[in-house]
């Protein structure tokens, strides 16, 4: 009985392991940004939220709407 | 045969689309973004498309401006349902639209490519222009001086 009640408990917590990777992966993959390059070669990367993000943000998206229809 | 920058383009656009399977549309424009040559068959798309990319590259301009900065080279904007590249040179700017989370480096790579085949065919056409232009003075001076031995 013992036995059976700690393998139930390490499955649930395996699940809840690979539940929150899984979450927290798939957030950071689809998180809107802008990378903005420059020719020294350095990056400055805008996420969504930021002040500078959310003013580039919009205009990315038109561009794919207008290339879109 | 007569050189037309704008049949370069649309070649230098159509092997880009060609190499790479991830863009879905491209746009070739002035930095004003006056479109020069696009994939889009909606002549006002192409407009508004080269018009916000002309305009996403100038704001991001502003994201650095401190003294001896370097200056702004390419954009990725990534929205969930695709992302938006746009790269310049000294003329032009191309700009591309692909699916959500696409290899970053290889389109980038790619635009660059497009905008350096498109900058070699107008160099390529540059040293011609300049020989027509210089011979046809020297013909004309040499045909007044012909005419002038000829009166005298």
């Amino acid at each position: 009985m013992k036995a059976r009640s700690a393998v139930g408990l390490l499955a649930a917590g395996a699940a809840l392991a690979g539940a929150i990777v899984f979450v927290r992966t798939k957030s950071q993959v689809e998180r809107e940004h802008v990378d903005v390059y420059f020719a020294d070669g350095s990056m400055v990367s805008l996420e969504a939220g930021s002040a500078e993000g959310d003013r580039l943000l919009p205009l990315a998206r038109r561009a794919l709407a207008s290339a879109r229809g | 045969m007569v050189a037309c920058p704008r049949m370069d383009a649309a070649q230098a656009l159509a092997d880009l689309t060609e190499i790479s399977a991830q863009i879905e549309a491209a746009v070739l424009a002035d930095h004003d973004g006056s479109v020069v040559a696009s994939t889009l068959d909606d002549d006002a798309a192409a407009k508004s498309f080269a018009e916000a990319a002309a305009e996403l590259l100038a704001a991001a301009d502003e994201v650095r401006t401190g003294p001896g900065s370097d200056p702004l080279v390419q954009v990725e904007g990534a929205a969930l349902d695709g992302s938006v590249f746009v790269a310049k040179d000294e003329r032009h700017l191309v700009a591309a639209v692909t699916r959500s989370r696409p290899t970053v480096g290889l389109v980038f790579y790619d635009l660059k490519t497009c905008l350096r085949m498109l900058e070699r065919e107008e160099e390529a056409k540059a040293p011609k222009a300049t020989k027509t232009a210089t011979r046809r003075p020297t013909t004309a001076k040499k045909k007044t001086e012909e005419a002038e031995s000829e009166s005298s």
